[in-house]
């Protein structure tokens, strides 16, 4: 299904009321959204609602063999989907450059920053390690969905609980969640994203764009950063419906 | 447990809006304009939870057009991993029993899209999935001729008939078979069985799930009432 194209009307009242310091929901420059974060009944499972952005995130986890390049760390994968539900223009065959940016931005966020301790997934070197799978889900679509899934990922992560595992000499013993507690991941820090819109050449600044002021602005940043001031990731990007 | 009994876990229905653009296609429209995702129940017996969004009647792809009636597209996406077989078999259950109430007529040339997201599965969840597409299609605004709900039965090895099944319960049945009824005289829409049944069961399954569905479109009627009596 086709997008609806913005008005010219509405996006001018919208650049007027930015440079009049306005917000069409009353915020200020520098207000989040409200955040809303509810699990679900398995380990790892959670919904993060950034204002009425929604996002699913799902952890899951498989013994495979290493890479071969690396056979004492553990596989981190990372998948964000845009579901149709999100937006009618989310359809399956149509949406690669949004989704390839906002999927390898995630990978370089949570990655790259070492938030996960890959070594503490090894459990036979060179033969059998952890993959730690985490599943994205975009279910609504109001803007900033990179802070939204990385919030998600962050916490389906911390949530997560995987199987307790014992090597004795060359036996590998798998329990059941039953014969023993499943175990947390080992997490260092935690990667937050944050957004920030530019508007009028970079006049003025938002943070936590809605998606009315995603379509009008003319680029952004995006800072992924720890409670240590760490920064994580930093990637600046021209929006993809700005003139030239 | 006979027939007339019925041991459905908990329901819960919640309907939240997740866009609010969008306006209601009525059917005095000369064309038609896309309803966005009006809807999304998750509805969850026990711990099964599906979310679901409809689309529609929206503008369709002239490949995919058909020139007297509404296209009905059904995706479902799993939790982990890329949707594979399952998924689309399911997909393909679900948008017959949509098409068999779905009053296509009214609008041809256009597509009406289901969108559901497992958000967790603990046994039952083709049920699940067409109690959550009936609903949306109501709250979207979509004619239909009747609503339709989704029951699954478990026979186990001694001949006794769950309702509803769990996970585990499903894995050690001898027979796993789904039902989608429709709500004007709990007619058969749809089924799928997996495994070994007689005939009798077969009647007796069915029997069951007609007094369950019972259950289930009161359980829809309260939940449309308390929804559309808070505005």
């Amino acid at each position: 299904m086709k997008e609806t194209p913005l008005s010219n009307c509405e996006r001018r009242f919208l650049l007027r009321a930015i440079e009049e310091k306005k917000r069409l929901d009353g915020r200020q420059t520098y207000d989040y959204r409200s955040i809303k974060i509810s699990f679900g009944t398995d380990y790892g499972c959670c919904i993060v609602e950034l204002g009425k952005t929604r996002v699913l995130g799902q952890v899951s986890c498989e013994l495979v063999s290493p890479k071969l390049n690396r056979a004492t760390e553990g596989i981190l994968f990372f998948n964000l989907e845009l579901s149709q539900m999100a937006a009618p223009a989310f359809e399956p065959g149509r949406q690669s450059d949004l989704l390839v940016k906002l999927n390898r931005l995630l990978e370089r966020c949570l990655r790259n920053s070492k938030c996960i301790d890959t070594e503490s997934l090894c459990v036979v070197a060179g033969e059998k390690v952890w993959q730690i799978r985490v599943d994205l889900h975009l279910l609504n679509h109001d803007g900033n969905i990179i802070d939204a899934a990385s919030i998600a990922a962050v916490v389906a992560l911390c949530h997560f609980r995987r199987p307790d595992v014992s090597v004795q000499g060359d036996e590998v013993t798998l329990y059941t969640p039953e014969e023993r507690d499943p175990v947390p991941l080992s997490i260092h820090h935690m990667p937050i994203c944050v957004s920030f819109a530019f508007f009028q050449q970079g006049t003025y600044l938002l943070v936590d764009p809605n998606e009315r002021e995603e379509r009008v602005m003319d680029g952004l940043l995006v800072i992924a950063m720890n409670k240590h001031r760490e920064i994580c990731t930093i990637q600046s990007s021209e929006s993809p419906s700005s003139p030239g | 447990m006979g027939p007339g009994e019925s041991n459905l876990g908990p329901l819960a229905l919640q309907a939240n809006i997740l866009t609010v653009n969008g306006k209601n296609a009525t059917g005095s429209l000369s064309l038609p304009t896309p309803v966005v995702a009006e809807a999304s129940p998750a509805v969850s017996p026990g711990d099964t939870s599906v979310l679901a969004g409809v689309y529609g009647p929206a503008e369709v792809k002239v490949s995919k057009e058909i020139f007297n009636k509404a296209t009905l597209e059904v995706i479902l996406r799993p939790k982990t991993g890329l949707p594979g077989v399952p998924e689309k078999s399911r997909e393909r259950l679900i948008r017959s029993t949509c098409e068999a109430v779905v009053l296509g007529a009214l609008h041809p040339r256009t597509s009406i899209t289901v969108v559901l997201q497992v958000v967790s599965d603990a046994g039952s969840l083709l049920a699940c999935c067409l109690n959550a597409a009936c609903m949306a299609l109501v709250d979207a605004g979509v004619p239909m001729r009747a609503l339709f709900c989704g029951v699954t039965c478990a026979l186990d090895s001694d001949g006794t008939l769950v309702l509803d099944p769990t996970t585990k319960q499903e894995k050690e049945a001898r027979a796993v078979l789904t039902f989608a009824l429709d709500s004007v005289e709990q007619k058969l829409l749809m089924s799928t069985t997996k495994g070994l049944y007689s005939d009798a069961e077969l009647q007796q399954c069915l029997a069951a799930a007609q007094a369950a569905a019972q259950h289930v479109f009161r359980f829809f009627r309260e939940s449309l009432q308390r929804r559309y009596s808070k505005s």
